[in-house]
């Protein structure tokens, strides 16, 4: 057994990130994720990495895709409407190809909003966020320790696919202490595999990266791998958790900090009889569709519970494609859903 | 002619080649409008990375503008960076590789309208990079629009009656901005409207790099370029046009040094 | 020891015709105006510069000034 620490989430996913051999960070202050960068500012100088207080969170996306042409794990954070000024940034970095992970510690929207914690970011995160016909690979955290350990594992998925990836958090999760365990089954950065990596030319020919491609039929064709790049991921990397799978009637399907919530709310939900049950996507996208849809084949009632007007729900009413009916209970602004009110949706369902 | 033992004849050497394209200057047409400065500003770039023997170590940053193409022309890594944020991906790349040799290209609008805020703070920071600035007054990719560096009463796509200071400011001059900042340790501004300055140029670039060869710290070339298509002139005219009106505003010589 | 008097060097330049733009500055920059405008017209459409055998002394300031590149030097 690892050392286990207590430590705020924030933390944790920079301890997740250091691990993960991350020896770039380039990040700007914004609450509720400020600890993240104060913390990887002292771990990278004490490890003899990189760490940058960039002039914005423009800038800061900018220099993490250069750290990440030159073949290294790089990393930025920021909140909502930082993440909004990153979007170009990440748009370029899938369009090139280029690994590099960005955690988003969600607040109150839209614009300056508030500090309370939100999920009002799914939309940006998985449908886009940034122009083009592009994905990133998105990882919900419910736990510090889940922040540590997905922050670990989106580095391992970016390089293996070379596309950036995403921790979806929220300032609940990010200024929690919880008890961490200070674990990585990653094996760190290998610039072995990064042949296209910017390392100076020396014994091979000149690399470019880019993700202008002017030449007629030459981005489509582009436009195709990288759709047939994301189609490998959807086949290969979905990770869901299903609470009460065999014999539940009712089925809430929850992410992050909802779902930590909606599954005290499904227990209570079992000691007063109901069969209740919880689907926790882990990876936002790819999205668990299958998994959805096959419980849709047994179970006809959901409900999908989120800190925001309604925006996982489209995904899966999608899944479920009319084979059950889905219910949707929200609250938007940085409200939190207490258990009771969760509870109440459900027996108002079942 | 009686043949003397004493006399020796010295055979003049055949005539040798002293000028030729630089190694790391692919060796193929450019798109560049006739009487761009950008092909050579791109050779200088060339010439001074063979003749410091560093190809092998450079990772450029190509901007956007006319030269978003330019790793089509330089024989050595380079990446592109969305528009104005060059000084940052440089940055980034400079940090995690200290002994590679890394510079931007950057143009009017990459270096001082979008990426003004890049530009200051890689400056400030004292990154031991280089960036090459070519001053054109116009952005010229997008169709001639008024640049930062746009001249007082220059009829542009988007200052159709003339740049009015009122209106639009004034142009702005980025290395006496840069200057006072303690962590910027070189910055030149030269031209290429004749191959007298052009040579100066030259000299200015191979200082930049020697800066950062030499770990001393951040540097700036500002070059004085030609568009003639968008200044509407010939390209001879376009020269002309540097020596008496941008030369004036925009005053040749070392700004910064050690 | 006799010395004689061995010719002066000259030079010469070899501009690549069908790759020129036509911008002319190699023409002003020349010193000597060993640089002239063709009769006809390249493969690009436009009429470009040709060497003019003469004076030239290899000064290399139409390469230097060329943005094409085209231009060698020798001497």
């Amino acid at each position: 057994m690892s050392k286990k620490i207590l430590m705020c989430g924030n933390d944790a996913c920079g301890e997740g990130a250091m691990l993960a051999g991350c020896t770039f960070f380039a990040g700007y202050p914004i609450t509720p994720q400020n600890e993240l960068t104060a913390y990887m500012a002292k771990r990278m100088v004490d490890t003899g990495g990189t760490f940058i207080q960039a002039e914005s969170e423009i800038a800061a996306i900018n220099m993490v895709l250069g750290a990440s042409a030159a073949g290294f794990r790089a990393m930025t954070s920021s909140s909502s409407p930082g993440i909004s000024l990153k979007q170009e940034g990440i748009s370029y970095m899938a369009g090139c190809e280029l690994p590099g992970v960005i955690v988003n510690i969600q607040r109150g929207g839209p614009g300056l909003g508030n500090i309370a914690p939100a999920q009002g970011d799914y939309f940006q995160s998985v449908k886009g966020g940034g122009h083009g016909d592009y994905k990133v690979i998105v990882l919900a955290p419910d736990s510090a320790q889940e922040l540590l350990d997905h922050t670990s594992l989106a580095f391992d998925l970016s390089d293996k696919y070379r596309n950036p990836a995403l921790i979806l958090g929220d300032g609940l999760l990010g200024q929690m202490m919880e008890p961490v365990e200070l674990r990585t089954q990653s094996p760190g950065n290998n610039i072995q595999n990064k042949p296209w990596a910017l390392t100076g030319c020396a014994g091979r020919k000149a690399n470019i990266i880019k993700s202008l491609l002017l030449g007629d039929g030459v981005l489509e064709a582009h436009n195709i791998k990288l759709q047939q790049k994301y189609a490998t991921i959807k086949e290969a990397e979905v990770r869901v958790e299903i609470t009460n799978a065999k014999d539940s009637d009712i089925m809430v399907v929850a992410y992050g900090s909802a779902a930590r919530i909606s599954k005290a709310a499904v227990a209570k939900a079992r000691a007063k009889g109901i069969k209740a049950g919880l689907i926790r996507p882990i990876t936002l996208w790819p999205f668990p569709e299958k998994a959805i849809s096959d419980m849709a084949d047994k179970v006809k009632k959901f409900l999908v519970v989120e800190m925001n007007a309604g925006q996982m729900v489209e995904d899966v009413r999608l899944a479920i494609y009319g084979k059950a009916k889905v219910d949707f209970y929200g609250r938007m602004g940085g409200g939190i859903p207490t258990e009771d009110e969760i509870l109440a949706q459900i027996e108002k369902i079942a | 002619m009686k043949k003397n033992t004493n006399t020796k004849v010295i055979k003049m050497p055949e005539a040798s080649r002293i000028f030729k394209r630089p190694d790391s200057l692919r060796d193929i047409d450019n798109h560049y409008c006739a009487g761009c400065g950008h092909g050579i500003i791109h050779r200088l770039i060339c010439e001074v990375i063979d003749e410091l023997g560093i190809r092998e170590k450079v990772i450029a940053v190509a901007p956007v503008g006319c030269a978003v193409i330019a790793y089509d022309y330089w024989d050595f890594d380079v990446t592109e960076a969305p528009h104005g944020r060059t000084p940052a991906v440089a940055t980034g790349i400079k940090r995690t590789r200290p002994n590679n040799i890394v510079f931007t290209y950057q143009g009017d609008g990459d270096l001082a309208a979008i990426g003004t805020a890049e530009t200051i703070h890689a400056a400030n920071r004292g990154e031991n990079i280089t960036i090459i600035f070519v001053n054109n007054g116009v952005y010229g990719m997008t169709g001639g629009q008024m640049a930062p560096t746009t001249l007082a009463g220059q009829k542009t796509a988007t200052t159709i009656y003339g740049r009015s200071l009122r209106r639009e400011g004034y142009p702005i001059r980025m290395l006496e901005i840069l200057a006072p900042l303690p962590g910027v340790r070189y910055l030149e501004r030269v031209s290429v409207h004749s191959s007298h300055e052009t040579l100066r140029a030259k000299r200015a670039i191979m200082k930049a790099f020697k800066t950062q060869v030499d770990g001393k710290g951040f540097s700036m070339v500002e070059v004085l370029s030609m568009c003639p298509t968008y200044w509407g002139m010939s390209s001879i005219k376009a020269a002309e046009r540097i020596r008496s009106d941008v030369a004036t505003f925009y005053p040749l010589g070392v700004v910064k040094t050690y | 020891m006799k010395v004689v008097k061995a010719k002066k060097p000259s030079g010469k330049i070899k501009i690549v015709k069908d790759r020129c733009k036509g911008c002319y500055l190699c023409i002003v920059n020349c010193p000597n105006g060993r640089i002239k405008i063709a009769e006809n017209l390249n493969v690009k459409g436009v009429k470009p510069a040709v060497f003019s055998p003469g004076n030239c002394t290899g000064c290399a300031m139409c390469a230097v000034i060329c943005p094409e590149c085209i231009i060698e030097v020798y001497r």
